[in-house]
């Protein structure tokens, strides 16, 4: 029997899962935007066949290992078993006053997939596609849901009292581990790095950029507000409120930035410096109070910025700012529950950070490494210059326009 | 017979155009074009990196014309050109012609420039 509070939160549980379906959009708009216009087949087609391998591998395995019920080993690894086995009362409130089993699967899948989505940006425009996939399919099966099972399945972090509540960590550090080693192991692209210092190879639609931001931030409402797993008043309401004011702060702080270090205003710059502010409120969007949640914005925004410019220094290239905007600003939302929230400590959150750092970086290393020696990680060169359209799918993204390209 | 290349600012185009009607000349070619020349480079940031875009677009304007016509072009070129006196204007080339030919109808030279 189904009661009108369990319809409405189940309802709203599956209102969130649209919400941050739709952030794959986002994702491929703001990816396709900021790259040049050569690459932009090839950008599409990983965030597309991405959804598909995210969604098919937590429906194969992913939702198991990450939600097992009980562990096997330790309090660090589950599983309970291939494919969706909804027990009996599996629609009913018995299952969990907020949602039923499927809800609760199809919510967690959107999840997975943003996991993998945020790879593809910092690669982008020289990574092999096979190559891509194959990686990108091993880490949201295997990595992505035993990360997540340590909090969110009810892991030894959790019991530790570390506190991660929409995955600022678990979700974007997950990602953004793997962003990093990804960036790192493939070198930057070709031209990025001249004796001269860091060239910048322009992204070739900021219109399309500025639509995949207002589609994440839009998806946000759902990938924090749905993170209540129901659909309780107060803390959507609360959630939604955090989540807004914290964009904002990155928009300001990232303008502030970025305007004072290059006494130009950078629209790249505060793009990304909203969503620096949603990945920074991502942990703490239920605990942090709002007028604290426009600190931890300002100061994602700033170490945005920072992160890009310094990225550069380091000659890692990451054509979309993904390192910058769910590793950095995923660290720090992660600390600032510890910082702003009186009833989690800073040492906890600095133990589980660390924690999913080391996993994270050690498996997309083996992974990365494995392939890289198997199959070859990166195009050859002629294959990057000629672009990724070409070479990788013989096909144009704007066939009929004239490119009016010099790089 | 004699072809006339000028480089212009694409601002500058339709009121070429203008004049070369004005002055009987009906029939030229139109490219975009990159060029540098003496003018101030463009100063641009993109995240963070300062540069300089020193290719400007410039518009090519390819006019063959008899020879008697050849003033009249170049006339109409200058006067909209030379309004303003700042570097980077542009230039005009004029090069002999040794053959024309209407695909249509076959006809050459002066016939076919006209």
């Amino acid at each position: 029997m189904s009661t009108p509070d369990f319809t409405i939160n189940n309802t709203w549980m599956l209102v969130s899962t649209i919400l941050v379906f739709l952030m794959h959009l986002g994702f491929a708009a703001l990816e396709a935007g900021l790259t040049r216009a050569k690459n932009t087949v090839n950008i599409l087609f990983k965030n597309t066949s991405i959804v598909a391998i995210g969604l098919l591998t937590y429906a194969l395995c992913g939702f198991s290992l990450m939600y097992p019920g009980d562990f096997i080993l330790g309090d660090w690894l589950g599983f309970a078993g291939f494919g969706l086995n909804p027990g009996e009362n599996w629609d009913t409130p018995s299952y969990n006053v907020g949602y039923t089993y499927y809800t609760d699967f199809i919510f967690q899948a959107m999840f997975a997939a943003t996991a993998a989505t945020i790879v593809s940006g910092a690669v982008a425009e020289r990574v092999k596609l096979s190559s891509f996939l194959l990686f990108s399919a091993l880490y949201v099966a295997i990595i992505y849901p035993i990360a997540g099972s340590w909090k969110w399945g009810g892991g030894w972090l959790d019991q530790l009292g570390f506190y991660d509540f929409a995955g600022s960590t678990l979700v974007h550090g997950v990602g953004g581990w793997a962003a990093l080693v990804g960036a790192y192991l493939l070198g930057p692209r070709i031209g990025k790095y001249t004796r001269k210092g860091a060239h910048p190879i322009k992204g070739h639609n900021m219109p399309l950029t500025a639509i995949g931001v207002f589609l994440l931030w839009f998806g946000w409402y759902g990938f924090n507000g749905g993170s209540v797993l129901s659909a309780n008043p107060g803390a959507v309401s609360t959630v939604f409120v955090t989540t807004t004011l914290s964009a904002s702060g990155g928009i300001i702080g990232s303008m502030a930035f970025s305007w004072y270090l290059s006494n130009k205003p950078d629209l790249s710059m505060i793009l990304n410096g909203s969503l620096a502010g949603l990945v920074g409120i991502t942990a703490g969007a239920d605990v942090i109070n709002p007028t604290m949640s426009i600190l931890v914005g300002l100061i994602s925004g700033l170490l945005v910025v920072a992160s890009v410019l310094y990225l550069d220094s380091r000659k890692i290239d990451d054509p979309v700012g993904a390192i910058s905007v769910h590793l950095i600003c995923g660290i720090w939302g992660t600390l600032a529950v510890g910082i702003f929230s009186t009833d989690h400590s800073i040492s906890t959150q600095l133990l589980g950070i660390m924690s999913y750092g080391v996993f994270c970086l050690a498996s997309s290393m083996l992974i990365f490494y494995l392939i890289d020696k198997l199959f070859g990680l990166r195009v050859d060169e002629q294959e990057e210059i000629v672009g990724l359209d070409i070479s990788e799918h013989e096909m144009e993204a704007y066939a009929g326009f004239q490119i009016f390209n010099v790089e | 017979m004699k072809l006339i290349i000028a480089i212009i600012q694409p601002e500058e185009l339709p009121e070429i155009k203008e004049e070369l009607l004005k002055n009987k000349i009906y029939k030229f070619t139109v490219s975009n074009a990159l060029g540098q020349g003496k003018e101030v480079p463009i100063a641009e940031v993109y995240r963070g990196i300062a540069h300089e875009i020193s290719l400007l677009k410039k518009v090519r304007l390819e006019i063959a014309v008899n020879d008697e016509y050849v003033d009249n072009a170049v006339d109409s070129i200058i006067k909209v050109a030379q309004r303003a006196k700042d570097k980077g204007r542009g230039k005009i080339f004029i090069l002999p012609v040794e053959e024309c030919i209407r695909l249509r109808t076959n006809e050459r030279g002066k016939e076919a420039i006209g």
